[in-house]
């Protein structure tokens, strides 16, 4: 079963080639056939896999599959030689298998789900290329056993996640989304990059186990320079993929594509690869607190700041994207004080109970034949139970009600951002204060979506139905998996064993001391009193506010004036960013191509060139004063290929002078130099 | 006198297999009904088939045949092979070409054969005469096959042109050879280099008879300023031609251009390394930066050509500096990479243009990514290689190149040659852009690939991805074929 453990990314990589080959040809039952089933597979084989593992004493296996860049000898930044040779293996440990399961066992769940979701939408097999192509990335990224095959699934993730947003591609917002999210991921991927070559230089090796090792060797001190830089650049990456304070801005947007790829790849997975990678790096982190405060930092600040946004937009999908990104943070802030078996654990619960909200929500919109916009929906609980009651449980787990999995994982970050050896009280406080906002949020929607009274629009108001079976099944699964996803990571104090956390140990076992500060189980309680406290005041905030007396709503948006209009506007990020860089930049582009233009007519007339191209010059030289930051290299570029131009004449006996001239020079030079 | 031994002929069998195929294709060829002529393109295939299975078939035969003109080595090995893989693609993608424009005459089969026969023994032999004579096969069947069309002017002209200018380019280098017999009293390479290693034999007419032999193989691999016949020689000639015409005589050249100069030119001292170094030089740079402005697709890849002959001198002139094997793998390398995607891109632009190659400026492309998927996947692919795109063969092919001559010392030429790369990227990403980027109805063909073409333009795609993704097999192959270079 191990051994063959390349097979479960390779099945879906089948997947997508069939698609991409024979798609188009094949009837529709056999598109989903071969593209859910095969994700299938790999999930079958997964959980094999997985018990495998627990078979082993140590937890662990690896397979290298081939040498794949055997790089040689080279001089580390020690001074010492290093011998890089990159293959492609398998690392499968704890941390990599909770992260093999959650993806394939979510994705094939959502896989399910597409088959009645994009039933009527025209491409049917491209999106099923693209979801299999997908899962192949996401299984690469995780089970890869080095940090450069990681990165090959990161970027297949990105890709895909571009061509998924974009998938309604003749929608010219959807395809602005997938452009603003490829474009905004590849700073971050431009920081892993960097970071990834600092680690070649530094440890001579990208393989996880042996760096692990390196930097768990004592031969490192805290607060080494260059490691910290390392953390700093890895955590940059991550915060691109992971849509963290400042780049998460192309999130929200990417809920162009389908709902079931935000399912998949903008709750349940892609997003949470940052969290993976600092996790998997955490022997790193630890030896750079600086790193830790900043990724704790980022993570408490990011899931308040998204949580309050979340609450004043009108999209179902929108709000659910912002509390992905509040989530998110959440988990970042677990890394960042050291509990990393926290993140991951919450990772999983989130994988279930977001990919629930997004595939309901998805349900909610099939049901109003497209309809995204919270105010105009209501009173839809009895017309489609099973969506509601679904949506009500994953609502309840996200809130932190007990004993649901979003309680049990989302208590255990709030203790350890409090009590773990990195926490601080601050920490806490953000992620409270976030947790009640949460509340909020989620249950504003699910009055103004199910409760009160309808206002639908009259014409959509007779076609509202239930989902197929196929969607029913994924919803009540994942359903299913909320709210008993808490009980693998129980925590002590409530009479359970957190065998999750336990399980996840060896991973993160680190000679740095990880001990708790001293607190009686007494605080912990409180704490956890605290927290439902604040969630339960969210709902009930919401249930005032929206089911009572509706009419509030709007009294305290003007109340709040002008605060409120900045929350709607998300704060003017988007417009921010596009002052400061975007219109830069297509300024620059703009004139760079008018430029091109120029030069490239004044070109064609021969005789004039000697004099256009100093006319060309001295513009060249106009522009590049006044703009200031004038594209030169593509002047140089085009100017450089004219001499080519002009000997190219076409007649036969200019060329046979040019050879007879390069003879003579080359003879000359050759005979000169001796 | 020589006499012929049996081990002496088995160390030419491919050669031999081939140029009875070739003429068993000439003497079918009137027996054959003119809507039957295929049969004649198997025929050759199965030649060339059967010439690669002859390795396998004789017994290991390393070693010199033929009073130490042939030289039988693990490097003539690797290009035989090479040559008899560029064939077999390029006779793929005739077949359905010649009867789609009428031109279906058996002779194109057999040209290719001889032709192939002149490149395998130009890189098998150490004996100029013999290479000159290679050559001159070689040669001569490509001119006719360039005006294969010979309806069309475009074709006329090529042929023309790519004649006059070769004879006078093979003239330098018979030239060269004449000087080197007078001076030295033999043409045979072993017996060469151990004369010229002696102290003070190297005069200013050696040194000239280098330059001389130097002109004529870098007409055949088109260097700058040697170049300059490409571009309208290669638009013009029929497209699976030019396929042939830019991978098979090329490396061909390049297999005696590497052969003769780590070979002789090492005691001449640092100027003929300097030769190589400003040819690579220029080459990349005018390949590339003439290869932007280009509107035709066969054009604008004949620059390109242009281009990646000069990242193979990289590799010869590190070669040449560093003295160890590092470069003269990464130059056989690069030279089979550069096959499979550039002999993949012509053909299937020759399909793509349709009848009459009627097709060919970029222009013609737009749109192509929806009106045929798969045809503009895999020209896609073939261009991401040609740049050098991770996971493509072309990648790797450039990455051992720039290594070994990083390793050799050579960081000037390095960097030029890596922002070269840079600046290719523009046009071959272009043609990507038009092709799913540009809104509008396409012009090139679409009719769906016939089988031969598509078994070729696969076995292309394969080849680069398995290069490209798991570069070490051929990695090991090149590194061992160039173990008998001095």
């Amino acid at each position: 079963m191990l051994e063959r453990i390349w097979l479960i990314p390779l099945l879906p990589a089948l997947g997508a080639a069939f698609q991409f080959f024979f798609g188009r040809k094949v009837k529709k039952s056999v598109v989903s056939l071969v593209s859910v089933g095969l994700p299938g597979v790999s999930f079958a084989w997964a959980i094999g896999c997985f018990f495998a593992l627990l078979g082993r004493p140590e937890h662990l296996f690896t397979k290298v599959l081939y040498d794949w860049w055997p790089v040689g000898a080279f001089h580390l930044s020690s001074g010492a030689m290093g011998n890089l040779n990159v293959h492609v293996g398998f690392l499968l440990d704890p941390l990599s298998a909770v992260m093999m399961l959650v993806v394939t066992g979510v994705g094939f769940i959502i896989h399910v789900y597409s088959i009645g979701y994009m039933a009527h939408e025209g491409g049917y097999y491209r999106f099923f290329g693209y979801m299999n192509l997908f899962m192949f990335s996401m299984l690469v990224l995780v089970l890869s056993d080095n940090f450069l095959m990681m990165f090959v699934g990161w970027e297949g993730v990105g890709l895909c996640s571009y061509l998924l947003i974009g998938f309604f591609f003749h929608r010219r917002s959807a395809s602005d989304a997938g452009k603003k999210a490829f474009v905004v991921n590849r700073i971050g991927d431009a920081a892993f990059l960097l970071g990834m070559m600092l680690i070649v230089v530094t440890f001579g090796t990208v393989n996880f186990q042996a760096v692990t090792e390196a930097a768990r060797s004592g031969h490192y001190p805290i607060l080494d320079p260059t490691i910290t830089a390392i953390c700093i650049l890895l955590f940059i990456g991550a915060i691109g993929k992971s849509a963290q304070i400042p780049l998460y801005v192309w999130l929200p947007d990417a809920m162009e594509g389908p709902t079931p790829v935000s399912a998949l790849i903008h709750a349940a997975t892609m997003v949470t690869a940052g969290v993976y990678m600092v996790s998997r790096a955490n022997a790193l982190f630890m030896l750079a607190p600086a790193a830790m405060a900043l990724v704790a930092g980022i993570g408490a600040a990011t899931a308040f700041f998204a949580a309050t946004i979340a609450i004043t937009q009108n999209d179902i999908k929108r709000v659910l994207a912002y509390s992905t990104i509040s989530q998110l943070g959440y988990m970042f802030t677990a890394c960042g004080v050291g509990a990393f078996a926290a993140g991951i654990f919450h990772l999983m619960s989130h994988a279930f109970f977001k990919a629930l909200l997004f595939l309901a929500a998805g349900s909610v919109i099939h049901a109003l034949s497209g309809e995204q916009d919270m105010r105009k929906m209501g009173g839809l609980r009895e017309k489609i139970p099973v969506t509601y009651w679904t949506y009500l449980i994953a609502a309840l787990a996200i809130s932190g009600i007990p004993p649901l999995s979003g309680f049990v994982s989302k208590d255990e970050i709030l203790w350890q951002s409090y009590a773990g050896p990195h926490g601080h009280l601050v920490l806490w406080v953000a992620g409270w204060v976030t947790a009640g906002l949460t509340a909020l949020y989620m249950f504003r929607q699910i009055y103004m979506t199910f409760h009160g009274t309808s206002r639908v629009e009259p014409e959509v108001e007779h076609h509202i139905h239930e989902s197929p079976r196929s969607m029913l099944a994924a919803l009540v699964t994942l359903a299913g998996l909320s709210v008993i996803g808490g009980f693998i990571g129980w925590p002590d104090l409530l009479g359970g064993s957190d065998r999750l956390g336990h399980f996840l140990d060896p991973v993160f076992e680190n000679p740095v001391p990880v001990a708790l500060k001293n607190y009686s189980a007494g605080r912990e309680f409180d704490l956890m009193f605290l927290s439902v406290l604040i969630a339960c005041t969210g709902i009930y905030v919401a249930y005032r506010i929206y089911v009572r007396r509706p009419e509030v709503a709007d009294r305290v948006a003007k109340s709040f004036g002008p605060g409120y209009e900045i929350l709607l506007n998300k704060y003017y990020v988007d417009e921010l960013y596009d002052a400061l860089f975007v219109n830069r930049v297509k300024n620059i582009g703009n004139a760079a191509s008018g430029f091109d233009q120029y030069v490239v007519d004044g070109g064609v007339n021969g005789v004039g060139w000697t004099t256009r191209l100093t006319a060309n010059l001295s513009r060249l030289w106009d522009l590049y004063v006044i703009d200031g930051a004038v594209n030169v290299a593509a002047f140089f570029t085009k100017l450089m290929s004219y001499p080519a131009r002009v000997i190219q004449t076409g007649l036969v006996q200019s060329y046979a002078w040019l050879i007879v001239l390069g003879v003579l020079i080359f003879m000359g030079y050759y005979l000169v130099h001796f | 006198m020589t006499t012929v031994s049996i081990p002496d002929v088995m160390r030419i069998l491919p050669e031999l297999i081939l140029a009875g195929f070739a003429i068993l294709v000439m003497l079918f060829e009137p027996f054959v009904p003119a809507g039957r002529k295929r049969v004649l393109g198997w025929i050759a295939l199965l030649g060339v088939l059967v010439a690669g299975m002859a390795f396998t078939w004789a017994p290991p035969n390393a070693g010199m045949a033929f009073s130490g003109s042939i030289a039988a080595d693990g490097f003539s090995y690797f290009f035989i092979f090479l040559f008899l893989t560029i064939a077999a693609l390029a006779l793929l993608g005739s077949i359905n070409y010649l009867e789609r424009d009428n031109i279906h005459h058996a002779e194109y089969y057999a040209l290719i054969l001889f032709s192939t026969v002149g490149m395998c023994f130009m890189a098998a032999s150490a004996e100029l005469i013999m290479i000159f004579l290679g050559l001159e096969i070689s040669s001569l069947s490509t001119y006719v096959l360039a005006g294969f069309r010979r309806h069309d002017p475009r074709s006329n002209e090529s042929a023309m042109k790519y004649f006059l200018l070769g004879s006078f380019a093979t003239a330098f280098f018979l030239y060269g050879i004449a000087f080197v017999y007078g001076l030295t009293g033999t043409t045979n390479l072993v017996d060469l280099a151990a004369d010229l290693a002696q102290p003070g034999k190297w005069s200013t007419l050696t040194r000239a008879a280098l330059i001389l032999m130097f002109v004529g193989l870098a007409f055949k691999v088109s260097t700058v300023p040697f170049q300059i016949w490409t571009p309208d020689v290669y638009q013009g000639a029929p497209a699976p031609v030019t396929a042939f015409l830019s991978t098979g005589p090329k490396a061909a050249a390049f297999a005696v251009l590497v052969r003769i100069f780590l070979g002789l030119a090492g005691p001449s001292g640092p100027a003929a390394f300097w030769v190589i170094w400003i040819s690579a030089a220029l080459t990349m740079t005018v390949g590339n930066f003439a290869a932007l402005l280009q509107k035709n697709v066969k054009r604008m890849l004949a620059y390109s050509a242009i281009a990646h002959a000069g990242y193979v001198l990289v590799g010869l002139a590190a070669a040449m500096a560093s003295g160890s094997t590092e470069g003269a793998s990464a130059v056989l390398f690069y030279l089979a990479a550069y096959a499979f995607m550039n002999v993949g891109a012509f053909l299937l632009i020759a399909h793509l243009a349709g009848p009459g190659e009627g097709r060919t400026e970029i222009s013609d492309f737009t749109g192509l990514g929806r009106a045929a998927p798969g045809a503009a996947a895999c020209l896609t692919v073939f261009m991401l290689s040609l740049s050098g795109i991770p996971s493509t063969a072309g990648f790797f092919a450039k990455f051992y190149v720039f290594r070994a001559s990083v390793h050799a010392g050579l960081i000037g030429l390095t960097i030029i040659a890596v922002l070269n790369s840079v600046v290719s990227v523009y046009y071959y990403l272009n043609l990507v852009v038009t092709m799913y980027m540009r809104e509008g109805e396409p012009q090139a063909a679409r009719t769906p690939m016939p089988l031969p073409l598509y078994s070729a333009i696969a076995a292309s795609l394969f080849a680069i991805f398995y290069l490209g993704l798991y570069p070490n097999h051929f990695l090991l192959l090149s590194t061992l074929s160039s173990k008998p270079l001095p």
